[in-house]
């Protein structure tokens, strides 16, 4: 058990000392992850929301098909991302491999059908007269969609803590795309691993504690936010 | 702004909601916006700190490697060196020798240091290859439970191996492809044994996991001296010194034939300068002289006598 009191000095030592290796590494994962989540949110919401409302062939299918991808392995999108961007892979030329946008990338498709899918859960919540009645109000679709979307923002920004919570969390992929590079592409996570490997418990353990830091500073800020804007209603 | 004030005041849920929505119409999404303030802000501090990281282009190699070289720290001696006197940057991947050579194979590295001599000299006559070049050598040991229930110390590496077998005391192997791995089915070969069963594990992971599977399961395992020394696990060297025990690292330049991108001058440099007299020198200083005994223009046959 030494180890884990160990790891909380060390955490608590890095952090205040203001190490620039935990920094650096800090910052790449924020930077990151935050970007991945932001790209899913972009990409996710809009489909989500056509997955909620549509009435069309194969929407059943398709959500299941989002639901499963909720579950995909990061493992699995980090080595098809990996394949992709290999020197003799059809994007080999744009030299992406082993960068933080290759990790941008397999983060944003790991988090993508977790946005997919709890968006449309959450806007199933809204009332389905609400997006009718706007309609038959004249107003357009998209403008319809807007408002059903300001509607329904607090089970949004949960969305959005879910996706930056599933890929500032997992390792596969980041090891396998960005490779671990000190100093370039190394990551809470990865460098976790990596401190393991080579025996440095309380090191490792003092990585895992600033992931959970940042975790808890990036959803508390959320949390607030939300809590203010229910508290003025 | 007005359609939808018009608009949400005839929606039908009664008073709160029109409140509610009326509000937020007047206000903007201050949710939303105070969020992605926030996330920007975030995402600013974090990039400030990593730009000068991600700054410099230009010359750059890929580096595929054990991972005893980044786990034992050598690595991190060296490669800083190599680019201040090159100019060339190395991404370097840490993984078991076989995906190395697999890598090199591909054309996805420029340049390998691996220690699987048996995999190297076939995978060389493929053609894809360049040079290879010898460049260091530390030892295996065979680590395991202070009590040494089957009785392996002062016997030759491959008697050890048997006895491990034939008592059924438990041997936890990398599984992983590794040098080290290629090593130990080497040796189970020359002892005539197919290890399967429950005192034979695998873990499939690098070498500091698989110490630790070991020593809480207090079994055998083969280990580098290297791993073993920063680890220092709670399993003793009870086997060590056979020849049969080098463990021999190589660097292998890579060809444009293994694949367009491939940089044959970037792996010439780096094998040039890791043969070189000043990485010599820092191998055979790195952890106070006792993980890596520097190589370079020796004659592979006459090491460790």
């Amino acid at each position: 058990m030494d180890v884990l009191g160990d790891g909380l000095v060390e955490a608590v030592r890095l952090l205040l000392t203001g190490d620039q290796d935990t920094w650096a590494i800090t910052g790449l994962t924020l930077r990151v992850s935050l970007t991945a989540t932001v790209i899913a949110l972009l990409i996710g919401v809009p489909l989500g929301a056509v997955l909620a409302l549509g009435r069309f062939r194969g929407r059943r299918v398709l959500l299941a098909i989002a639901n499963t991808g909720m579950g995909l392995p990061p493992v699995v999108v980090g080595l098809f991302v990996t394949v992709l961007l290999w020197r003799s892979g059809p994007l080999g030329a744009l030299g992406l491999l082993y960068t933080p946008t290759a990790m941008v990338i397999a983060q944003a498709g790991i988090a993508t059908p977790i946005v997919v899918a709890l968006t449309a859960a959450a806007l199933h919540q809204v009332d389905p007269d609400f997006l009718l009645q706007m309609r038959g109000l004249g107003a357009t679709r998209v403008r319809a969609l807007g408002a059903l979307l300001t509607e329904a923002k607090l089970p949004l920004l949960a969305v959005g803590m879910a996706g930056f919570g599933a890929v500032v969390s997992e390792v596969g992929a980041a090891q396998m795309v960005g490779g671990n590079l000190a100093g370039e592409t190394r990551v809470l996570t990865t460098a976790a691993v990596l401190a393991t490997s080579r025996g440095q418990f309380a090191l490792a353990i003092a990585f895992g504690l600033v992931l959970l830091a940042i975790a808890f500073a990036v959803n508390l800020a959320v949390t607030f936010a939300q809590h203010r804007q229910t508290a003025t209603r | 702004m007005t359609w939808y004030v018009r608009l949400v005041s005839r929606v039908g849920r009664g008073q709160p909601f029109r409140a509610r929505a009326g509000m937020a119409a007047r206000k903007g999404t201050p949710v939303i916006r105070r969020v992605l303030a926030a996330v920007a802000a975030l995402a600013l501090a974090a990039g400030c700190g990593t730009d000068q990281a991600a700054a410099p282009a230009g010359k750059e190699l890929i580096l595929a490697t054990t991972t005893s070289t980044q786990d034992s720290g050598l690595l991190d001696d060296l490669l800083p060196e190599f680019t201040r006197d090159t100019g060339w940057r190395v991404k370097s991947l840490a993984v078991g020798s076989g995906q190395a050579i697999e890598l090199g194979r591909r054309g996805e590295a420029d340049v390998l240091l691996v220690h699987s001599p048996e995999a190297e000299v076939r995978f060389v006559a493929e053609g894809s290859a360049g040079p290879r070049r010898l460049v260091m050598h530390n030892d295996f040991v065979l680590a395991g439970p202070a009590g040494d229930p089957a009785g392996t110390r002062n016997q030759p590496a491959v008697e050890a191996m048997r006895k491990i077998a034939s008592t059924g005391a438990g041997f936890v192997s990398r599984g992983d492809e590794s040098g080290t791995h290629a090593r130990e089915k080497q040796l189970w070969h020359q002892a005539g044994v197919t290890p399967s069963g429950g005192w034979y594990r695998s873990t499939g992971q690098g070498m500091g996991a698989t110490l630790r599977v070991a020593s809480e399961t207090s079994a055998y395992t083969l280990t580098d001296r290297a791993t073993y020394l920063t680890q220092k696990p709670p399993l003793e060297v009870l086997n060590e010194g056979d020849k049969a025990l080098l463990n021999i690292y190589h660097v292998i330049e890579m060809t444009r034939k293994a694949g367009d991108r491939v940089q044959p001058e970037g792996a010439k440099a780096f094998a040039d300068w890791i043969v070189g007299a000043k990485a010599q020198g820092m191998i055979g200083a790195f952890g106070e002289g006792k993980l890596f005994v520097p190589d370079a223009g020796k004659d592979e046959a006459a090491l460790g006598s």
